[in-house]
């Protein structure tokens, strides 16, 4: 418990597999992989953000070199919205407990 | 305090980079982003392993401070402009440690990274090393620095912003929802808070927004300007950039930082939690 606390609030490594404590029949888990709409690569560093069902900010992280992001939500509807170098993309997606899993694409 | 003093843009950043009495400083929880690429010149701080204390839940003492920043390279007159990524949460918590412990100046990089690196702007790799300083820090200032003590007697008195996302607020996420949601403490908020998450006082590239946008926006919050403020939010660097919008850039007397923020308030025995989206009564 105190590891959670001090864990503070940053992202943890978003190309890391799932660690063993997640519990998938309780977490509800948004992951996936951002790729350029022009060429279908991934892209690094960009920032995925995870709105509410109000459009409030909720999280970001920031998508590993293979493009990959990850979240731990709640069921329900949620909007995720990427800015970065390659361009910037919005996908609305509507999720259960477990793993989510979806390919979000940017373009300038 | 105003914008102008307190607040860095990009394009000055980039201008004054080893410009002299300017140390650039990286906060960050998770380092590897610094040894990625950083600002030319600048050096690093962690967030967890130069911040806290290693064994009780808190902030390094005085002594530690001063050996810290010593080792750093920063030196009493120096300026120093903070940034980092999180949108500045880090950044805005040393901010606000640094005033904790009396430096004179010290500044934010408006944007911190993300903006950088969105703005495709230089990154180096290059070791930093600056020679050692004798940094002599004050005694903390506990005019901004809330316990939980105080911020149970604020419930109905003082204003309690909550600036954690509206889900953690009503008690329907219990941690910002990058990170495993099993966590020791209940879920809620402290009863009477204002729920004004942090995301709202910024850009979607990590800007401050404007000072009337900002006014407008706690003012409709219900923020009551005649009386002191704590902010909180889940473990003390969100609210630490609030403390800063509403100490450091609209200039308002009286406003904490509750450190322990929810994963204490959250854990205390008998205290009083309000759950759904509405304040809740006193």
């Amino acid at each position: 418990m105190n590891a959670v606390v001090t864990a503070g609030c940053a992202a943890p490594d978003q190309a890391a597999p799932l660690p063993a404590s997640v519990d998938l029949e309780k977490e509800t888990v948004i992951s996936g992989v951002v790729v350029a709409a022009a060429d279908g690569l991934p892209v690094a560093g960009g920032y995925v953000r995870l709105l509410d069902a109000t459009g409030e900010f909720t999280a970001e992280v920031v998508t590993s070199p293979a493009g990959q992001f990850r979240f731990f939500a709640a069921p329900g509807t949620w909007t995720l919205r990427v800015l970065s170098r390659s361009g910037t993309g919005d996908a609305a997606v509507t999720v259960d407990r477990g793993l989510n899993e979806l390919t979000l694409t940017v373009s300038p | 305090m105003s914008r102008g003093t307190v607040l860095v843009t990009a394009d000055w950043a980039e201008k004054n980079l080893g410009a002299p009495g300017v140390v650039f400083v990286e906060v960050d929880e998770d380092t590897s982003a610094y040894d990625g690429g950083h600002l030319e010149g600048a050096v690093k701080l962690d967030w967890k392993q130069d911040l806290q204390d290693p064994v009780r839940r808190d902030f390094v003492n005085k002594q530690q401070f001063e050996a810290l920043l010593s080792a750093k390279g920063v030196g009493n007159d120096d300026a120093v402009v903070l940034y980092g990524g999180n949108n500045n949460w880090f950044a805005a918590y040393a901010y606000w440690y640094f005033k904790l412990y009396g430096h004179r100046d010290v500044r934010l990089l408006d944007g911190g990274r993300k903006k950088w690196e969105l703005d495709n702007r230089p990154l180096s790799t290059d070791a930093v090393s600056r020679p050692a300083t004798s940094y002599v820090a004050g005694e903390q200032d506990l005019s901004i620095r809330a316990f939980r003590d105080e911020v149970v007697d604020a419930i109905g008195t003082k204003n309690l912003v909550d600036v954690r996302s509206p889900d953690e607020y009503a008690g329907r996420l219990l941690a910002p929802a990058h990170l495993p949601q099993e966590q020791a403490q209940r879920a809620g908020h402290i009863p009477t808070a204002l729920s004004v998450p942090w995301s709202k006082a910024a850009n979607e590239d990590g800007t401050f927004k404007s000072d009337d946008e900002l006014s407008t926006l706690y003012g409709e919050a219900g923020l009551d300007g005649s009386k002191a403020t704590i902010a909180y939010c889940r473990i003390g660097e969100r609210s630490s950039h609030t403390w800063f919008v509403l100490h450091e850039l609209l200039g308002q007397a009286d406003v904490k930082n509750y450190d322990g923020s929810w994963t204490e308030y959250g854990s205390l025995v008998g205290v009083p939690v309000a759950l759904g989206d509405e304040p809740g009564e006193a």
